[in-house]
């Protein structure tokens, strides 16, 4: 098998060693080097500003993309983690909670819902989803300012719940894994396993959810990345910066360093520390699980 | 992934089954599948349709200190469609996503069809590197590029003092739509080449066999097979940045305090209503912008569905 894989590999490459070809693939290099280059910029400048003191970030030795000759990222780190006691890992903490209850809240739901529509034909099934079509063309900043006024009567706003609730709301995680279950789950399976007795949780939990898995990981992983790097609702919702995730939180220290410094002292260091340290866990996220989310986001594009 | 050709529902179903067994099984049917889909329901309810019907209900009044809460029918709306602010950030949004998108598309295009033509590992790390951006979030992705614009300590000042010539301020007046621009772009077009990329790699390789036999040369091969046939993704992603676009708020906001006022407080539809509920809690007028600037993403969504004729295709 491998050797024949390798042969016509072979010859395939033989065919490809013709001008036109190597030209083709010699553009494809130089593209992409010149996007790897542009892609990286800003996340070089970021760990090179993180090692530098407010002096060397705005005046320092290196330049904007070289190190400084003073190395103080040690120094900012600690400095992070103790600023105004602690409140950056506090808001690390909100972060967490936020992306993963609503993540994980948000697959649950898409994945029971996208199982449903896809293999039960129930009274107003095709109301329901075209309807849910619909609402993926509905911009969902549009429903904050509402959201925030409904959730003021019911006195939810400026708690957890005013951005955990309506980060449940995913209507494209619903429809990806109606799109994914109808292929990857065969009926024939699912009335096999009925006719030997098993309930519809049953045939559901243990005959569909593995099947699921790699359409789970992507939604999971996508719903994970919507809730973390959301500011819009959060900052509505939200008024007391102790509820206040990452996103708000440097938010809110770029608008005292650029009004007064942060009296005193620079903010802008924490600021350029704090943004390293914030995306570190969803970038691990991505290298370590990169097959999973990888398969699964061929979903989309399976039609 | 496999494809699994299933069955046209119904025949699946045992044939011979008595009547009043196949009745309780569809019975049982029903409700399992309102079961599964109900949890979504409640979410849908509450956080899609409840906000929208009371956006819609909050646009219809206004509120003064005097006279309180008052009918008023349209007259937000008129209001809104005739306020210079609203007008200013709709045509903004509109004009940004005509000159952004383009770009955006043929960034990702570009790097898909080039991945998709390399198997090796500087593909695979350059399709890790462009999709990074995703993982940051855009305020993050606004600050790092706020920094790498400033005249006074960004890159540029030392690129362009070998040449003699002062940096120009990319957030300036002028400058301030291609700044946006290019942080969009850098944000996004990882997230939708690997849309494109997924797409290019379920195409059956022995298409382009049969092409190359017929005498088609790479490039005749991209143009011809391959994006033809990721039609259908590319108009997916091709809505998700219509949508995102025309509800631009995120970097904006970030990069206003850093701007030097050329970002207003009406820059974009989103940030306008932003600032009329918050900072002068008029959330009647605020809701009727809000749901003005759905109705126009709406249509614009619909309308370029419509002219694509995917409709069908994609959303079935």
């Amino acid at each position: 098998m491998t050797t024949i894989r390798a042969a016509r590999r072979a010859a395939t490459r033989r065919s490809a060693a013709a001008p036109a070809g190597r030209e083709r693939h010699v553009v494809a290099y130089l593209f992409l080097i010149a996007l790897v280059f542009y892609f990286l910029i800003p996340v070089w400048w970021l760990i090179v500003a993180s090692t530098k003191d407010a002096h060397g970030l705005f005046a320092g030795s290196g330049g904007a993309l070289w190190f400084d000759k003073n190395f103080n990222l040690i120094d900012n780190v600690r400095e992070l983690f103790t600023y105004n006691h602690g409140e950056y890992l506090r808001w690390f903490g909100n972060s967490v909670l936020y992306a993963l209850t609503g993540g994980i809240g948000a697959t649950l739901i898409s994945v029971f819902a996208g199982y449903g529509f896809a293999k039960y034909r129930f009274v107003g099934r095709n109301l329901l989803f075209a309807m849910l079509l619909g609402s993926i063309m509905v911009p969902l900043t549009a429903l904050v300012i509402p959201t925030f006024v409904m959730m003021s009567h019911l006195r939810m706003t400026d708690t957890i719940w005013a951005v955990i609730l309506p980060s449940l709301l995913s209507p494209f995680g619903v429809y990806l894994m109606k799109v994914y279950a109808a292929v990857a789950v065969p009926d024939e399976l699912l009335d096999a396993a009925r006719v030997d007795g098993a309930s519809e949780a049953r045939v559901f939990f243990q005959v569909a959810l593995p099947l699921l898995r790699p359409a789970i990981v992507t939604v999971l992983l996508l719903s994970i990345v919507g809730t973390w790097n959301n500011y819009f609702l959060p900052l509505a919702m939200l008024s007391s910066s102790k509820l206040y995730p990452l996103t708000v939180g440097i938010g809110l220290w770029e608008q005292l360093a650029s009004s007064n410094n942060g009296g005193g002292q620079s903010l802008w260091n924490l600021i350029i520390v704090g943004s390293l340290v914030s995306i570190v866990p969803l970038v691990i996220a991505f290298l370590t699980l990169q097959r999973h989310w990888q398969s699964g986001l061929t979903i989309g594009s399976l039609k | 992934m496999s494809v699994i050709v299933t069955a046209p529902p119904g025949q699946a179903e045992v044939v011979e089954a008595p009547v009043r067994r196949r009745r309780r099984a569809r019975e049982r049917h029903q409700l399992a599948g309102w079961l599964f889909v109900s949890p979504f329901v409640v979410v849908f309810a509450a956080f899609l349709l409840a906000p929208l019907g009371y956006a819609l209900y909050l646009s219809l009044y206004t509120k003064g200190l005097a006279t309180g809460t008052t009918f008023a029918g349209f007259k937000n709306y008129t209001r809104a469609f005739s306020d210079p602010s609203f007008r200013k950030g709709v045509w903004f949004v509109v004009r940004f996503s005509l000159v952004l998108i383009p770009v955006q598309m043929a960034v990702s295009l570009g790097a898909a069809l080039a991945l998709d033509s390399l198997v090796n590992r500087f593909a695979k790390m350059s399709r890790l590197v462009i999709f990074l951006p995703y993982a940051i979030p855009a305020v993050i992705g606004a600050l790092m590029w706020g920094f790498l614009y400033s005249p006074t300590f960004g890159p540029l000042k030392q690129l362009l003092s070998v040449f003699n010539t002062q940096a120009p301020f990319l957030l300036s007046q002028g400058n301030v739509f291609y700044g946006l621009m290019n942080i969009v772009t850098w944000q996004w077009a990882g997230y939708y080449m690997i849309i494109l990329y997924a797409a290019l790699k379920g195409i059956d390789p022995s298409l382009y066999e049969a092409a190359r036999i017929d005498g088609a040369n790479s490039w005749q091969i991209a143009v011809r097979i391959k994006i033809p046939m990721i039609a259908s993704a590319f108009v997916l992603i091709l809505v998700f940045a219509l949508i995102g676009t025309l509800q631009f708020f995120t970097e904006p906001q970030i990069l206003g305090p850093i701007a030097n006022g050329t970002i207003t407080p009406d820059f974009t539809p989103n940030i306008y209503a932003y600032n009329l509920a918050f900072s002068y809690a008029q959330f009647n007028y605020a809701s009727a912008i809000s749901f003005s600037l759905g109705i126009v993403i709406f249509i614009a969504v619909y309308v370029f569905l419509f002219a694509t004729r995917k409709r069908g295709s994609l959303f079935t």
